[in-house]
């Protein structure tokens, strides 16, 4: 890998490689860095998977407006990157008469927002679409341009086009200090040192630190947590749309949402802490998202939990998305405070900040460009001439590894032979969601592991399941020496 | 693709039942659909003894009883398809997926379910903290140290007295490995007695009972946990916190069978046992369709298993031979105090050929007290037991000849002194 490139851009969540894959429309040459093992490790693994409507943000924000464009984006983007896309539409619940104004002065601000077809719905409305919805519903906002996506499949995808396209990516390289050096910018690295022309701070919970390293106008971001549940698939119906309580100063609540592969999602809470980079799911957390949970949706069977996860948002203290370039240094670029709409934007954001880009360093779009990037094979989703077919040339697609999600053992060395591919237990398990059901990975983590090892001829004592130190075996037992 | 009976499943309960469905008539044609790459199912990695006092007389270890089954099945002219997995059962057919003849349909006169349990993760535990490596289920632990021979770690704190937990105990001990304590949420543990005894008495490592794990640290790998003692509800006392260093976790906190196929088949499921409702002849409420094994009801020895199966199995012959369905009363057995289920639910009374074996788990520790058949709210039967627990299965024996005069229910219960 050489260590100098036209644009560097810092973090592989999913404003780094949205930035990325337009930027491999240019003649450039990109380098994304990321101090993990893999793609879609930080924020952007562990989120709601909502793309909103729009009517949340002030309107004439940059959060209101990456919020609407990404929305509209959002359609085209999933078919040409094959990601799983429903848009179901979103209800703000209103449970209190008293509050109603809430919904009136919401809707209104989606309106100045440019969001379509939005409506109040009454009680008996309500009902008709939802039928799990609280007995205290009064009415709602209604916006059926909100949908839910995967979000590993949505970063994992936009990454995997911008490498297809000549964008290099380099993991486990964690940025510790970046300067300019005449007209260049030197990223330092813990895997050594680039140069480039230009540089893109996606650093998401760390993007303060990197920009408060070349800049005088200091950032400061607040790492806010949010605890989630993830309830079974067998539940599969029990809500429709998206639910959300009526929003806060905090964000917009505990939801209740289907996911699109069919489990019910619940959360997230919203706890401003510490750390950067560690998520604890807290008791209190799990308690608050099953008191709000059912605060709207009656009856939501919440024993039917899989798993508890927390993720981090990154709040800066403006409250607002930060995507210029850096006052007084020029070539190099910030996208600060990338909280939530953020998914929803990321297509706007790579838009916007390519354009920037392109424009500062005057670049001319490449001949020729290929945009299109199909996900894993996915055997079930096949008809069954087509899946028979593929077991009899690969009859690896016959071999079920993960039960619980029936996930063969074709979709596992595809998810890790591709590029940019698979490296550990979680990184299979974002591409294929081997692991993830309802046993969370009790039968199908030793065979993975095995493929694993397999596939990336490295012993099965160093297999992972994130990456650097999160080994999963620590030997061999007496008798095997 | 046809066969007169498919079991779901080559673990012990699928071979009990596809082999005394052959004994029962050797006409069938019976066809076991395993989705493991071999026939024995979790009994592959119980290679510790104990297993078949009560069927050989003797302490095999797990591969040896599985093997004892196993050899029978050439004999009986039994097929059977390895890494196959069932995707979808119904009454009259079962749909599959393998390598070798991708998703393929077999039409079956009657289905076994014998698809065993899974141990609940430590998502559906709730349990608070970071999700470093580290965090194994007993069974998943298990496989790997004694499937594939490596340690899982090396300073193990272990949540849940279940049996494998316990095994596990002494297992890793064994390996040398450091368990440095057994939490269990409940006062009472979830395992066999003898279990707790050869595997946490004998090696000093102490059993806290009321205590749960609060806090799972390490951004990467384990590092410790907390744990406290927990009150009457189960919440944790604020006060009795102990930060534990430790680089693993294991979890023996509850098998749940594993009945996503009976459900989408429309089987009916006792929401006591999560397994489907049968009456005496292990027969689901879909007519064709039986179960057996863990799948049915989470067992404490595989004798027990194996004994319920081979009834299975002959009724599933015996439903293909005859196809009537059967006519004459039926009996309700009821759970009374302390009785959490009972296996089966109801009995037909003219569909039994020998006496009737009802197995059932109480819901709490009962010392000194009584065991009580009511038929018709009339005591039948009374047994002194000097203690019941949750984890271990009771059982009652009731002679044919007792029921000829059919009450309408049967009410179990436990009646203290």
């Amino acid at each position: 890998m050489k260590s100098s490139y036209d644009i560097i851009i810092i973090g592989s969540g999913v404003t780094g490689c949205a930035i990325a894959r337009e930027l491999s429309r240019y003649e450039c040459s990109c380098l994304v860095l990321e101090k993990d093992e893999d793609v879609c490790t930080g924020t952007s693994k562990a989120n709601s998977g909502i793309v909103h409507a729009g009517y949340d943000a002030k309107t004439g924000s940059l959060k209101a407006r990456m919020n609407i464009r990404g929305n509209m984006l959002m359609t085209s983007l999933c078919e040409e990157l094959d990601i799983p896309f429903k848009r179901i539409g979103s209800l703000v619940v209103c449970t209190d008469e008293a509050n109603r104004k809430g919904i009136s002065e919401l809707c209104a601000r989606g309106i100045a927002n440019g969001v379509p077809d939005m409506k109040i719905l009454e009680k008996d409305e309500i009902r008709e679409i939802e039928p799990n919805i609280s007995d205290d519903v009064v009415c709602a906002l209604y916006a059926p341009t909100a949908g839910i996506i995967c979000p590993f499949r949505l970063n994992i995808a936009l990454a995997e086009c911008a490498s297809q396209n000549g964008v290099d990516f380099k993991f486990n390289c964690e940025v510790t200090d970046v300067s300019k050096l005449g007209d260049e910018w030197i990223v330092e690295t813990s895997s050594g040192s680039f140069e480039c022309q230009a540089v893109i701070n996606c650093a998401g919970t760390h993007a303060d630190e990197i920009h408060n390293m070349v800049s005088d106008k200091k950032f400061h971001i607040t790492p806010r947590r949010g605890d989630y549940m993830l309830l079974d698939r067998s539940l599969d119906g029990f809500v429709k749309h998206v639910i959300f309580p009526q929003p806060t100063a905090m964000g917009k609540g505990i939801l209740v949402t289907p996911t699109v592969h069919g489990n019910t999602l619940v959360g997230p809470t919203a706890v401003d802490i510490e750390s950067r980079d560690e998520a604890p799911v807290t008791a209190d957390g799990l308690s608050k998202v099953q008191e709000g949970a059912i605060k709207n949706v009656k009856g939501l069977p919440l024993k039917q939990v899989i798993t508890g996860f927390s993720g981090l948002r990154a709040h800066e203290d403006g409250g607002e998305f930060i995507l210029e370039e850096a006052e007084g240094c020029k070539g190099f670029f910030d996208c600060v405070g990338i909280e939530s709409p953020g998914l929803t934007a990321c297509p706007a954001i790579g838009e916007y900040m390519a354009l920037k880009i392109a424009e500062s360093l005057s670049l001319k779009f490449k001949k020729f460009w290929n945009g299109i990037c199909k996900d894993v094979v996915k055997p079930f989703e096949l008809s069954e001439e087509e899946r028979a077919a593929l077991i009899k040339e690969h009859p690896e697609y016959g071999r079920i590894i993960c039960r619980c999600e029936t996930i063969t053992e074709g979709e596992i060395i595809d998810a890790i032979r591709r590029p940019l591919g698979a490296k550990s237990l979680d990184g299979v398990k974002r591409r294929t969601r081997a692991g993830m059901g309802r046993c969370q990975g009790g039968f199908c983590s030793p065979r993975v592991m095995d493929i694993l090892s397999r596939e990336l001829n490295m012993p099965l004592d160093k297999v992972t399941k994130s990456g650097g130190g999160s080994k999963i075996i620590l030997g061999r037992t007496k008798n095997e020496g | 693709m046809k066969a007169d009976i498919v079991i779901v499943g080559g673990g012990p309960a699928g071979l009990a039942a596809a082999i005394s469905a052959a004994k029962e008539d050797k006409s069938l044609d019976i066809l076991i659909l395993e989705r493991d790459n071999e026939l024995g199912g979790i009994l592959n990695q119980c290679i510790h003894n104990g297993f078949g006092l009560h069927t050989f007389n003797e302490e095999l270890t797990g591969p040896e009883y599985a093997a004892r089954f196993e050899e029978q099945l050439d004999g009986l002219g039994i097929r059977y398809m390895l890494g196959t997995m069932v995707l979808d059962v119904s009454s009259g057919s079962v749909t599959a997926i393998n390598s070798k003849e991708g998703v393929f349909k077999v039409n079956c006169g009657a289905v076994v379910l014998c698809m065993g349990c899974r141990e609940r993760p430590r998502g559906a535990l709730n349990i608070p903290g970071l999700r470093p490596a580290g965090v194994f289920t007993a069974g998943t632990a298990q496989r790997l140290v004694n499937i594939e021979g490596y340690m899982p770690g090396r300073e193990v704190v272990i949540l849940g007295s279940g049996d494998i937990g316990l095994i596990m105990a002494r297992r890793m001990t064994l390996e040398g490995a450091k368990v440095k304590c057994v939490c269990e949420l409940m006062p009472y543990s979830g395992g066999l007695k003898r279990n707790i005894v050869q595997c946490l008495d004998d090696f000093n490592i102490p059993l806290l009972l009321s205590h749960t794990v609060i806090d799972i640290k390490g951004k990467e790998r384990v590092t410790s946990v907390v744990i406290a003692e927990v009150d009457e509800r189960s919440k944790p006392i604020p006060g009795t916190e102990q930060e534990i260093a430790c680089d693993t976790l294991l979890l023996s906190c509850g098998l749940i069978p594993e009945n996503e196929l009976s459900r989408s088949a429309g089987v009916e499921i006792n929401p006591s046992t999560n397994g489907p409702v049968v009456n005496e002849s292990f027969e689901t409420s879909i007519p064709g369709v039986f179960a057996c094994g863990n799948v049915l009801h989470v067992h404490d020895l595989v004798d027990y298993v194996s004994e319920e199966s081979g009834r299975a199995g002959r009724s599933a012959a015996r439903f293909v031979k005859n196809k009537a369905t059967a006519e004459g009363p039926v009996i309700k057995i009821r759970n009374g105090n302390g009785v959490r289920y009972t296996v089966p639910s109801f009995v037909r009374v003219n569909e039994l050929s020998d006496d009737l074996v009802i197995r059932f788990r109480s819901g709490n520790v009962y010392k000194d007290s009584y065991i009580k058949v009511l038929f018709d709210g009339e005591t039948k039967l009374s047994r002194r037991k000097p203690i019941i627990t949750p984890g271990e299965m009771e059982q009652v024996i009731l002679k044919k000849e007792d029921l000829a005069n059919t009450p309408s229910e049967i009410l179990i219960e436990i009646a203290e002194r």
